[in-house]
């Protein structure tokens, strides 16, 4: 049997407002418990919602930047339901009208394809407070300091068909979020949380299988990892003779596998209804404009203006852009360097893998792209030979100074003098009589040029490397040709 | 419209709102009658009516984004029933 | 000084013939020794208020003073009151202080008027008799025993006992008007949004309203003038001009076009209170102002559509009473939603309950279009009765209740019986329209209501109107014969 995977996503975007979408209060990370939940956040008797302008900007920006509908008028919802975290017993969101109707992205895979994936809509609502499980004698701690901070949730359309697209469409929308400016798409902070929704079919039916939801998932490699275990696990549940339940789940990275959440014990029946706290939000076409002509420029432009302005091929560029600090990063190092291709290579190669290994962010990276250019520049006029550079770069990380200062303590500049050359040259070939005798000895082409490297690479070890390769190759061939 | 014994239950539920037995009784009746003249509306045609939420034809005004609001935690937590470090006392949540 | 309306006492007080303080105490004084007949106070703050008046006085002296300086009043416990218990007649709110001023109060307070304390009321505002209190029922002055009506039922009663000239209400379908109409009182529910609503206990949101309790026309304009305004705290607020609203009291109502829905005339009413209420419109025709009955044809279902709206907007405002913010907790909570349970039905009344309950099932998955999508279908026609009829006519009359007060005890059992108490005026808090009841006759010796009826923000016209009515007449100068 031939299974197919459906996949949709639900992602709940913090935006980065000042203020709650519906209080004054401030959203300011890391304040004292309960410092930053006013009167409304609490829920207290009387108080009443207004709506910050802010957060309306910043979905009308998401909606413009995957080219969606943008909804001139829309309508807020209360979603009822009892939780410690939830105030006043309702959350406001909206069910039927949302501000951001359907859109789309593209996203690339890494066999180079492209494959658009739909967006459903995308809703405002408010975030709810957070439980502490701290021990106060058997009893949760309630903080609604984050209760009230406005939120956009981002609905896909079930149009992803395996778990990379899954991450590569996360990775897009965290893209185009950071893009904007209107979240810092944290996914272990929780300013952007993922809810996948799986499900299979065989191959070639139309009518989807029963999902399950994985509730939660908190970082891009996890949420690869979640449906591909739950697709599994469903699979074998219905070859098993089974049926997949309609419920939520949990991914336990540690066993790496999905689990089913406590069932509740009646189905929660929200009783969605427009809030009549808050009046149908009207926005018109001169206000979308304006903010559509201050968006800035978005993944996909600035991946077309890559391959434009700076000649790198679609799958070099790709990858640049997946965050605007990036993408900034390595604009400074291929104008710095005047080598794109080469800024690309470093960026994506030997950066890319510290970076990954020390958990480090663009923000933090300890090389800064003036260095780095310089290392590039440094390369190409010859200073030094290109495999010094990774030890200069590695040097660079480590905060050794400057890529001049390490080259000259370390001693690591190319002798490129010919002098120097031709000593180390003709010492060598007094030193190797044997290799010598063999090189001009053998016929065959091709093991003579085998030959000839071993040659070539006994010059370099006694450099200690810092011989540059062209000239080494060039005199050792003169003093050959002269004795052979 | 009458209303089952059972809807009064999982209503309650909804509503976090405990009824003893006899409580339940009680309101079948009542909760039947209220829910009886409401079925009046039944009998109005309706088609093609847009539902009215509000009375107002008016639209939500935009706060700009800013902060206004200071911290009164002292305050707000005089009035509540259980707090311990700024925070708020329930019995553990089980997730 | 008790037998003064308010106009009349702030005319006194701008003479020096008396202090706000000697006033406030003679208030104070008559409180105590009266309410325990009528019970129309939960909370009397005596410093409190005698540090407001003597504030009064101070700003008196300093040429700061205002139409309502010095001028002792009750607040409806609906209305926050700053580090004044305010409990919305209900055992969930007994010790609950806000740490906030409602919209309404703050005005009230920088008006330098006293609030010498809360009155009684029915129930989160549930109620057409004062008979839902957790405090006790109120009883009216007009004869021991007798309803004042509800849910303003302590304002209404110690306006008509003369304990005090002027209290502030609320009226979500008829609780401002139908206990005016049964005490001898002006009653007047303004314009929805024309009175912020922040502060204010929320029953049903897109219903309430603010409003006032006086001895008559000029007392309620005087009230208005102060209470009225745009308040951006209040999304339903709306930011039109408020004028002053004694300015156009004298003005003439030649011309006036009148209308007598023919609905309103029919069974419920007695033929001693349409007698009464027609009465009471001639005086109109002899002050220049024409008759004619109009039709407000869907009117037989205001009260259906009512009792589907407002318990349902109820059930989710009342949600936030959980036991863990503020109000009342149960004892040792054994688990989350033990809590929320005992705490719920511990702090709310039998009538409160049930409107949750009616309100969360007809919210509920599968009876939400048949109930609340429906019954908000029905509330636009009736709206566009409204509007049609003002079309022809500047002014709606009628009656206000179908009968004078009843006996405390005999709707208690029936709940049906008692909402119609509410038939003749719900659909103007259904349409948002200002409405008042103003005395209008007797029946049984017991005053009778006329209702009057005015177009969005007519409130001026309303009480043009009513004072003109008022200087003609003395119904209302009628003197309740328990009163003080």
């Amino acid at each position: 049997m031939q299974w197919e995977t459906v996949i949709g996503l639900e992602v709940h975007v913090q935006l980065a407002t000042q203020s709650k979408i519906f209080s004054g209060a401030s959203t300011a990370f890391g304040a004292e418990p309960n410092a930053q939940a006013s009167a409304v956040d609490l829920a207290m008797p009387g108080m009443l919602p207004v709506l910050n302008e802010g957060a309306v900007r910043m979905a009308v920006q998401f909606g413009l930047a995957v080219n969606a509908n943008i909804a001139h008028r829309s309508v807020f919802d209360r979603k009822n339901y009892f939780y410690a975290d939830l105030p006043k017993g309702y959350q406001i969101s909206q069910m039927y009208h949302p501000i951001v109707g359907k859109g789309e992205v593209s996203v690339n895979l890494s066999d180079g394809s492209e494959r658009t994936i739909g967006i459903e809509h995308a809703h405002l609502e408010e975030d709810a407070g957070k439980s502490l499980h701290e021990d106060f004698q058997g009893q949760s701690g309630i903080d609604l300091n984050r209760a009230g901070t406005p939120l956009l949730e981002i609905v896909s359309e079930p149009d992803m068909r395996s778990a990379e697209e899954a991450a590569a469409y996360l990775r897009k929308i965290h893209a185009i979020v950071t893009y904007l400016g209107i979240s810092d798409g944290d996914m272990s902070q929780g300013s952007m949380r993922c809810d996948c929704n799986v499900s299979v079919r065989p191959k070639g039916q139309t009518e989807f299988g029963t999902r399950s939801e994985i509730k939660n998932v908190n970082s891009f490699r996890f949420v690869e990892k979640a449906i591909n275990t739950e697709v599994e696990r469903q699979i074998e549940l219905i070859e098993d003779g089974g049926e997949v339940q309609q419920e939520t789940r949990l991914y336990d990275a540690d066993r790496d596998e999905t689990r089913s959440m406590r069932t509740k014990e009646f189905a929660n029946d929200y009783r969605y209804f427009p809030d009549p706290d808050l009046l149908p939000v009207e926005i018109d076409d001169t206000y979308i404009n304006a903010i559509r002509d201050g968006l800035p420029e978005l993944p996909d432009a600035k991946q077309a203006r890559f391959v434009t302005e700076y000649g790198l091929n679609a799958d070099e560029a790709a990858p640049l852009v997946q965050s605007q600090a990036l993408a900034d990063y390595f604009e400074q190092v291929a104008r710095g360097s005047g080598d794109a291709r080469q800024a690309a290579n470093w960026i994506m190669g030997e950066l890319a893998r510290l970076m990954n290994q020390n958990e480090v962010e663009i923000q933090d990276c300890p090389v800064n792209a003036g260095d780095l250019a310089t290392l590039i520049l440094r390369v190409q006029d010859g200073t030094i030979s290109g495999k010094l550079a990774k030890q200069v770069f590695e040097a660079l990380w480590n905060g050794e100074g400057s890529p001049d200062d390490i080259i000259e303590q370390q001693g690591l500049k190319q002798v490129s003098d010919s002098g120097e050359i031709e000593a180390l040259v003709d010492q060598v070939l007094a030193d190797n009589q044997a290799m010598v005798d063999d090189y001009l000895g053998e016929e065959v082409a091709k093991k003579q040029k085998k030959k000839f490297n071993a040659l070539v690479g006994q010059v370099m070890k006694a450099s200690q490397g810092k011989a540059n390769p062209a000239q080494v190759n060039e005199i050792l061939q003169q003093r050959l040709d002269t004795k052979g | 419209m009458s209303i089952s014994r059972d809807k009064i239950e999982q209503v309650a539920w909804l509503a976090r709102i405990r009824l003893e037995d006899s409580e339940k009784e009680a309101l079948e009746g009542k909760l039947s009658d209220i829910l009886g003249m409401v079925d009046q509306l039944q009998a109005s045609d309706t088609d093609g009516i847009t539902p009215m939420a509000h009375p107002l034809d008016a639209t939500q005004r935009l706060r700009p984004d800013e902060v206004t609001e200071t911290n009164k935690r002292e305050r707000f937590q005089a009035v509540a029933p259980e707090t311990q470090d700024g925070l708020y006392l329930v019995p553990r949540v089980v997730e | 000084m008790h037998t003064s309306t308010l106009s009349e006492l702030a005319r006194a007080l701008e003479a020096g013939e008396t202090t706000s303080e000697a006033l406030t105490r003679e208030t104070l004084e008559r409180i105590r020794a009266h309410d325990g007949r009528y019970n129309s106070f939960i909370t009397v703050a005596e410093e409190r208020a005698l540090e407001q008046a003597r504030a009064a006085d101070q700003a008196r002296t300093e040429g700061r003073a205002g139409p309502l300086t010095g001028i002792p009043f009750a607040h409806k416990d609906i209305f926050c009151t700053e580090d004044l218990l305010t409990t919305c007649g209900s055992r969930m709110l007994e010790n609950f202080a806000p740490p906030y001023n409602s919209t309404v109060a703050q005005k009230l307070d920088d008006a330098g008027a006293v609030c010498v304390g809360k009155a009684n009321m029915d129930e989160f505002a549930m109620g057409s008799s004062n008979e839902t209190s957790y405090f006790g029922p109120v009883t009216n002055p007009w004869g021991d025993g007798l309803v004042p009506g509800g849910s303003s039922g302590g304002s209404a009663a110690a306006v008509a006992a003369r304990l005090v000239p002027a209290a502030t209400a609320t009226d979500t379908g008829g609780s401002i008007r139908q206990p005016a109409a049964l005490c001898g009182l002006t009653g007047l529910k303004p314009t929805y949004g024309r009175i912020s609503r922040y502060g204010i206990i929320a029953f049903a949101s897109s219903l309430d309203q603010a409003g006032t309790l006086t001895r008559d026309a000029r007392d309620a304009a005087l009230m208005l003038n102060t209470m009225a305004g745009f308040d951006p705290k209040d999304s339903t607020s709306l930011d039109r001009e408020v004028p002053d609203y004694c300015a156009s009291l004298d003005n003439d109502l030649s011309g006036l076009r009148i209308g007598l829905p023919k609905e309103y005339f029919s069974d419920e009413l007695s033929p001693e209170m349409a007698e009464q209420v027609r009465n009471a419109v001639r005086e109109y025709e002899n002050l220049g102002a024409t008759v004619k009955e109009i039709s407000l044809p869907h009117s037989h279902l205001a009260v259906a559509a009512y009792y589907v709206i407002a318990p349902a907007e109820a059930s989710a405002n009342l949600s936030r009473f959980d036991g863990v913010r503020y109000g009342h907790r149960c004892e040792n909570p054994q688990d989350l939603n033990d809590l929320y349970l005992r705490s719920r039905s511990e702090g709310f009344g039998e009538e409160v309950k049930r409107r949750i309950l009616v309100g969360t099932y007809a919210l509920s998955a599968g009876f939400f279009d048949a109930y609340y999508l429906k019954a908000q279908k029905v509330r636009r026609l009736i709206q566009q009765d409204f509007t049609d009829a003002f079309n022809e006519v500047d002014l709606i009359m009628g009656p206000t209740s179908p009968s004078p007060a009843f006996a405390q005890g005999d709707k208690t059992d029936d709940p049906i019986n008692m909402y119609l108490e509410d038939v003749f005026t719900i659909a103007s808090n259904l349409a948002g329209l200002p409405a008042m009841s103003i005395p209008g006759g007797m029946v049984n010796n017991l005053p009778v209501g006329l209702q009057i009826i005015g177009n969005y923000f007519d409130e001026a016209r309303m009480l043009n109107a009513a004072h003109r009515f008022q200087q003609v007449t003395d119904w209302h100068q009628q003197v309740a014969p328990n009163g003080v």
